[in-house]
């Protein structure tokens, strides 16, 4: 039985380390700023690199968008498990009593709302420098349910590396190949939107960044407690 | 928890690449003792500790925490253990108001705000709780670090050299706290690179080298003088 001592008592936990990062984030302002300055950079340079030669900002700006996005993302996602690491608590948490999906969750959850919260800035520079809405229903959903498969296969993989002294590298060596059905589907999603198709049009998308939403996140509860046999 | 031995290695065996660090170690903490680990640098203890708090497993070998293998208990076992590691385990950028209630919620203590007050009052850091961590001296930190692995009232205290770095005030406020700590039901394993220390904290010592406890004794009428030349004909 995982959820030892009942499923509030495991939810309490996971919030517990919800709040700790966000707390630690608000704190420290580590991940959450250097985020918003690498990802407002990359649309500025993107926006500067193509504006002699397309036409149409729509024809870029689906692949600008989650491109920045999952690039963006590998710097909150380093720091996830890496600065437990570096500031030597993560032995803190191993020692709990604490069923370590919860620890995974906690922290998948923290990642979510550090990315989301960029992905919007992002949004928001997005419209200043290619004179687009992409502040649309449809694609705020397709950026839900890809950023929540993004966290929740690259918080295990920041588990996995985050003892590596190559952490920085590594991560997203490993993580940005199993993003592809992500990144396929989140492109194909917004230039969907930009083009003003219906949802029949946009369903299969939706569809397959759902399935690999729930597949990797029970794949990564399953394969969490096994990466930390010698932490 | 048995009365006797609430620590208890048996034949523990790790290696690190072609490097056998501990080399079929075997010891006994009995409940309401401090047993103190000596041993040159690299002999282990770090190691061993972290083999009996469960953060490393052993190649060979078993860890019992109250007639209880580690290995083949979940991960309930982990609340009997209270670790002070050389770094601090603590959040930098939080307060230790914060740092402790959120390992109170992590042990799933009941009325936390009580138990963190009360633990914060023990190690003398109450009137700087809502101060981050990173504003505190060294000495105030491992207080803290203290506080942090005797929240959740563990029998077992595992402190791996909880006295570098400390000055002679800090380290009489630490002898003061392993004193308060060590009477009743605990059993506390502590290294040190300090024989005055470990003769005054400790109810034995033993010593740790070529990855075995190669000589034990009882601290009592064990002056650090002897000690010293016990360890430097065995040479330790």
């Amino acid at each position: 039985m995982r959820l030892n001592g009942g499923a509030l008592a495991y939810l309490g936990k996971v919030a517990a380390v919800l709040i700790k990062d966000v707390r630690a984030e608000l704190r420290g302002r580590e991940i959450f700023s250097t985020m918003t300055a690498f990802s407002v950079l990359a649309v500025l340079i993107f926006g500067m690199a193509f504006d002699l030669r397309v036409p149409r900002a729509e024809m870029i700006a689906p692949g600008v968008l989650w491109v920045v996005v999952l690039f963006t993302g590998v710097l909150g996602l380093n720091r996830s498990f890496g600065a437990e690491v570096d500031r030597g608590t993560l032995p803190s948490l191993l020692l709990a009593p604490v069923d370590r999906s919860a620890l995974y969750f906690g922290k998948m959850l923290a990642n979510l709302i550090f990315t989301l919260a960029t992905a919007l800035v992002i949004l928001a520079v997005m419209f200043f420098i290619f004179d687009l809405n992409l502040f649309q229903p449809y694609n705020l959903v397709a950026m839900l349910l890809g950023v929540i498969g993004y966290v929740g296969v690259g918080t295990l993989f920041a588990a996995l590396t985050a003892n590596s002294r190559a952490r920085e590298t590594l991560l997203p060596i490993l993580l940005l190949p199993v993003m592809v059905p992500v990144f396929v589907s989140g492109v194909a999603l917004t230039a969907g939107v930009l083009d003003g198709k219906a949802w029949e049009d946009l369903s299969q998308w939706f569809g397959i960044l759902a399935a690999f939403d729930a597949i990797f996140i029970v794949v990564a509860y399953l394969l969490f407690d096994l990466i930390w046999e010698d932490a | 928890m048995s009365a006797s031995g609430l620590i208890v290695a048996r034949n523990i065996v790790k290696r690190y690449g072609r490097k056998r660090v501990l080399n079929g170690v075997e010891m006994c903490v009995p409940q309401g003792q401090v047993m103190a680990l000596l041993g040159s640098n690299g002999a282990g203890k770090s190691t061993l500790l972290r083999i009996i708090s469960g953060l490393t497993k052993p190649d060979r070998g078993e860890v019992l925490l109250g007639g209880v293998s580690t290995s083949k208990a979940g991960h309930e076992i982990r609340r009997y253990i209270g670790l002070v590691a050389h770094a601090p385990l603590l959040y930098d950028n939080l307060s230790a108001w914060d740092n402790l209630h959120f390992f109170a919620r992590l042990y799933d203590i009941q009325q936390p705000a009580v138990r963190v007050e009360a633990v914060l009052r023990a190690v003398d850091l109450w009137t700087r709780r809502n101060d981050p961590v990173r504003t505190y001296s060294r000495g105030m930190t491992q207080r803290l670090a203290i506080g942090r692995a005797i929240l959740h009232d563990p029998p077992v205290l595992l402190l791996d050299e909880p006295d570098t770095g400390l000055d002679p005030s800090s380290a009489e406020t630490l002898a003061q706290l392993i004193r308060m700590l060590s009477s009743g039901r605990r059993a506390i394993l502590l290294t040190t690179h300090n024989l005055e220390r470990a003769v005054a904290w400790a109810d034995s010592i033993s010593l740790l080298a070529d990855g075995k406890i190669i000589w034990s004794t009882a601290t009592e009428g064990l002056t650090s003088e002897k000690l010293r030349q016990v360890m430097t004909e065995l040479e330790v």
